[in-house]
């Protein structure tokens, strides 16, 4: 045990004395969080809105008034056609066109019924879809306001209840998500340049003529990025009570105790990789290639159960798809460790195979 | 000059084959990103575990619980007895939405409550909207004209229309993408990505490294000009690229039906352009760094997570604060994914790209002359 | 007493076999020069002996202990310096002192002391607080060394210690190795510079990853005709085949 003390001395002082990672460390988890959950925002706000009203009345200026005046969408121009529209559209400078036939209003009066044409750029399928749906909701409320239409299509007799998130605030969603990812990145990366970074220098050679044990050297390496994780994770939480007003639900211990494991256990999977290779680059797109999937298959920003099951079967051996759910799940349900058991075995579990996998990959000869 | 040249990007080419791990990762790396983006990566609603309490037992309630079941948004995955028992699976995260009828009201008219994991707010709106649809069809709930909730509730973006036989009736047109595919809108967004992975990050870490290890020097004071040494990193990269972007193209064209309408040249030459840029960018950034992992880590930091993040990629940019929107300006990839959606999905021609073609050789001029000056200042 | 023994010791890689058979034995206390050709075979040899190498076939025993199944005994015994010169350059002179010695499990108190000796010895009091990084080479060859051996290891293993420095540093360096050899250590050392042969008690010469010829400098001069041990190991490096690698 005398031998780690001198050991962590050593990795403290050296990450200390990096000129980078000190600066990154901390700079990271305040770009990640601040940035983030403003860029990743699938609430739609400011389409972009071509206007063709070839009707030319007072119910076609009111429609397209009451449009404009949703908060959803932006007139990005009025043309005389749909041809010229579609111009735009090809600009990029709108997303959607309304066109409103001519004689919309006298066929209205006539016939009762009327139609107009919504042509949204779907390239962007996400987007196109909702956009041209929130524009037939617009017009769906205008027909009931004008008592155009005698039904609705809205949700009678059924009550809504929006659990633990009541204003579908999508921050709320992506902050404990991003936390989860922040504790990935360095407990993955960091350790998985650090042993291969002793490698390239030599320096490996004269520890491992020593006889400080595996297991020992390793943890020496593990320890650092354990401790940098949990004050990362400290920043993380400050962040999203000062800027978001998110306060975990449930308890915050809950919180340190999975990050601990969970860190174990990446910091554990960053080590395997350390030593299996043998430059910097070869250990830096190893843990990239694995990390891209584990974020991808992690519902992060997808739902889980969205995957296809062949999808969902490889979620099971991903542990930050525990993590991500753990932390939504304390900071906006307030699960209790009870609830979580199963959450926790896997975490363990998590952290025993990678750091025994560590253990095996580090060969002293 | 010329054999010289040749002969070091043959050493380039011999230094990235050899690391067989690397060059298998780079290789895979758009393969296994089409496959999850294209197969895995949805939004789509599907078996989302329900819980059910009912309290009424009528036949209504029967009708509609079996719909409930038997459509493929939702699993049942427990009828339970009482709201606490719900509530600790909520916690647990055993389901997302419970279904509670209410006893004591008129048959066919009961209260139904619905609550909803309302955690992914976007995931709790379609699910609100599916099974409002659902129990409208069975029958159990009358759609009434009046709502009181109308108001309290954001526009859904899945709200379904009953389409109205009377009023104002919308005709929904798609352009480009009437399926609304994913893979229209990420496969361009993966190129963007594989390609300053490659370029930029590869690059900036190579030249970094023959820094670390002293070989830059030797290098330096070689007859070669400095602008060759540099070539000689790049073209490697370069071409590798290339092969990624064959590969995308091959996969999302016959594997995801992903159409090519413009010019697959014009769409080359523009992957090349932003190759080029990218390239710049990981000069630029091997010159500011001392060592290889602080050259990954200003890519990953300056490079990686804008174009995850800012390039349209994955979240629209009109959605983002002003800032935001500006600063995206200045990233590479915004510019290459609109051109890349413009050529291959809509089928525009060199004429509509032209802003986007100017902006990434205006980058280009910028990077070389910074990073010739920073490479200038240190050697 | 003999501290090195090894017997047809042997080490393939692939069809390659980089140490054939080699055997020999080093006394303690002795300075035991081991030369070859770049490629002949010499640190793969090394390695093996450090534990740092499983050996293909063939048997050997360092300072008492079998080098395929006592590895780790064998390491509290050695002390090593590579030629890629291995101290943390980010970690200061002090810095690397108290880890090493701290590693082979002195107290602080004997760290302390030990810290003091090392540096007044090496004449470096005033680089106590530099980055190793920072040192000239020839200096962080001595600081090596004596980090090497700051547990009074019974066997010090040295590949190619001073590489790249003048002939007045090299000479500073072999001051060092006589003062350790003095105080009992066995040193065992690799080189390509003949000269320094000179300084061994006993010098083996190896060619293409056999041993062909082993004994005193003087006794390998006389029986090899030559003047100087450049002469002795040309003689033999001429029907070389392998060369670097």
């Amino acid at each position: 045990m005398r031998m780690l003390k001198y050991l962590l001395e050593k990795e403290f002082k050296q990450i200390k004395r990096d000129r980078f990672l000190p600066r990154i460390i901390f700079l990271l988890p305040v770009i990640q969080l601040v940035i983030l959950p403003f860029a990743a925002n699938f609430e739609m706000r400011n389409i972009n809105l071509s206007i063709v009203d070839n009707d030319h009345t007072v119910l076609s200026r009111r429609l397209t008034d009451k449009v404009l005046s949703s908060g959803y969408f932006r007139l990005a121009d009025v043309s005389p056609r749909y041809d010229e529209a579609l111009v735009s559209i090809e600009s990029n400078a709108a997303d959607i066109i309304l066109e409103i036939p001519s004689r919309f209003e006298e066929r209205l009066g006539r016939e009762g019924t009327a139609e107009l044409l919504i042509a949204a750029n779907a390239v962007n399928g996400t987007k196109g879809g909702i956009g041209s749906s929130y524009l037939a909701s617009i017009i769906q409320d205008f027909n009931q306001e004008k008592s155009l239409s005698p039904i609705s299509a809205q949700e009678g007799g059924i009550r809504v209840t929006n659990l633990f998130n009541p204003h579908l605030n999508y921050k709320n969603y992506m902050v404990p998500g991003i936390m989860a990812f922040l504790l990935t990145l360095i407990g993955g990366f960091l350790s998985a340049l650090n042993i291969v970074s002793e490698k390239e220098k030599g320096t490996i050679e004269q520890i491992n003529v020593t006889p400080v044990p595996k297991a020992l050297f390793l943890l020496s390496k593990l320890i650092p990025f354990w401790v940098i994780g949990l004050i990362l994770l400290t920043i993380g939480a400050c962040i999203a009570w000062l800027v978001y007003g998110l306060l975990p639900v449930g308890n915050m211990g809950i919180i340190y105790l999975f990050a601990a494991v969970y860190l174990m256990a990446f910091t554990g999977f960053g080590l395997a990789i350390s030593s299996v290779s043998s430059t910097q680059q070869q250990a830096m797109f190893t843990a990239f290639f694995f990390m891209i999937i584990f974020v991808l298959l992690s519902g992060m920003f997808t739902p889980v159960s969205s995957m296809p099951v062949w999808a969902q079967e490889l979620t099971r051996v991903n542990p930050l798809r525990y993590l991500v759910e753990v932390m939504r799940m304390v900071y906006l349900k307030g699960s209790t460790l009870s609830d979580l058991t199963g959450h926790f075995i896997a975490v363990c579990l998590f952290a025993l195979f990678f750091n025994v996998l560590a253990i095996v990959s580090y060969k002293k000869r | 000059m010329r054999d010289s040249l040749a002969a070091f990007v043959r050493k380039e080419f011999l230094h990235i084959f050899r690391d067989r791990r690397t060059m298998m990762i780079l290789l895979l790396m758009p393969i296994v990103l089409i496959i999850l983006f294209g197969y895995a990566i949805t939004t789509e609603i599907k078996r989302v575990p329900v819980a059910i309490l009912d309290q009424s037992r009528d036949e209504v309630t029967q009708k509609m619980i079996s719909h409930f079941v038997a459509s493929e948004y939702f699993e049942l995955y427990k009828m339970i007895d009482s709201e606490e028992e719900g509530q600790a699976l909520f916690r647990q995260g055993k389901i997302r939405m419970a279904l509670i009828v209410e006893s004591g009201k008129l048959k066919g008219e009961n209260e139904i409550q619905l609550l909803v994991d309302a955690t992914d707010p976007n995931e709790a709106t379609q699910l609100s909207a599916y099974a409002t649809q659902i129990a409208v069809e069975s029958g159990k709930v009358k759609v009434e004209s009046e709502n009181a909730n109308s108001n309290a509730k954001p526009l859904s973006p899945f709200t379904f229309h009953l389409s109205p036989d009377q009023g104002i009736a919308p005709v929904i047109k798609l352009l480009y993408n009437p399926q609304l595919r994913g893979a229209y809108n990420f496969v361009p967004g993966v190129m963007g990505l594989i390609l300053i992975l490659i370029c930029a990050m590869m690059t900036s870490v190579g030249i970094v490294k023959e820094k670390e290890i002293g070989t830059m020097e030797v290098l330096l004071v070689s007859p070669m000009k400095p602008v060759y040494i540099i070539l000689a990193k790049a073209t490697p990269y370069l071409l590798l690229s290339l092969v990624n972007i064959a590969t995308i193209l091959s996969l999302s064209y016959f594997l995801l039906d992903v159409p090519i309408n413009g010019s697959l040249l014009l769409l080359v030459g523009v992957s090349v352009l932003y190759a080029l840029v990218a390239l710049c960018l990981g000069l630029l950034i091997s010159t500011i760094a001392d060592t290889q992992q602080a050259a990954m880590l200003i890519s990953a930091v300056v490079l990686m997570l804008p174009v995850i993040l800012l390039s349209g990629m994955v979240f629209p940019i009109e959605n983002m604060p002003e800032i935001l929107q500006v600063i995206s300006n200045i990233v590479p990839a915004k510019w290459y994914i609109i051109a890349v959606k413009d050529i291959m999905i809509k089928g525009l021609g060199f004429g509509s790209v032209l802003q986007e073609i100017g902006v990434l050789a205006l980058m280009v001029v910028v990077l070389v002359g910074l990073s010739v000056k920073r490479f200038k200042i240190r050697l | 007493m003999n501290v090195i023994e090894t017997d047809k010791l042997t080490k393939c890689f692939g069809t390659f076999t980089a140490v054939d058979h080699i055997s020999f034995t080093v006394g303690e206390g002795e300075i035991f020069g081991f030369l070859g050709a770049n490629g002949a075979g010499k640190t793969t040899a090394m390695r093996m002996l450090c534990g740092l190498s499983t050996p293909t076939s063939g048997t050997g025993k360092v300072a008492g202990f079998d080098i395929y199944k006592e590895t780790e005994q064998i390491k509290r015994h050695i002390g090593y310096m590579s030629q890629k010169f291995s101290l943390y350059g980010d970690l200061k002179v002090w810095e690397n002192i108290r880890l090493y010695g701290g590693i082979y499990g002195l107290s602080e108190k004997q760290l302390k002391a030990k810290t003091d000796e090392l540096l007044r010895v090496l004449d470096l009091e005033n680089e106590r607080n530099t980055l190793v990084d920072a040192l000239p080479l020839g200096w962080k060859q001595k600081l090596a060394f004596s980090v090497a051996i700051i547990h009074e290891p019974r066997i010090v293993f040295l590949d190619e210690p001073t590489g790249g420095v003048d002939p007045v540093t090299r000479r500073q360096f072999w001051e060092l190795i006589y003062q350790a050899a003095e105080r009992g250590i066995t040193v065992f050392v690799t080189t390509h510079y003949m000269d320094e042969a000179e300084y061994c008690n006993r010098v083996s010469i190896m060619v293409d990853g056999k041993i062909e010829a082993l004994d005193s400098p003087s006794a390998l001069k006389s029986s090899f005709k030559a003047g100087n041990m450049n002469e002795v190991f040309h003689a033999l490096a001429r029907g070389a085949r392998r060369v670097d690698n």
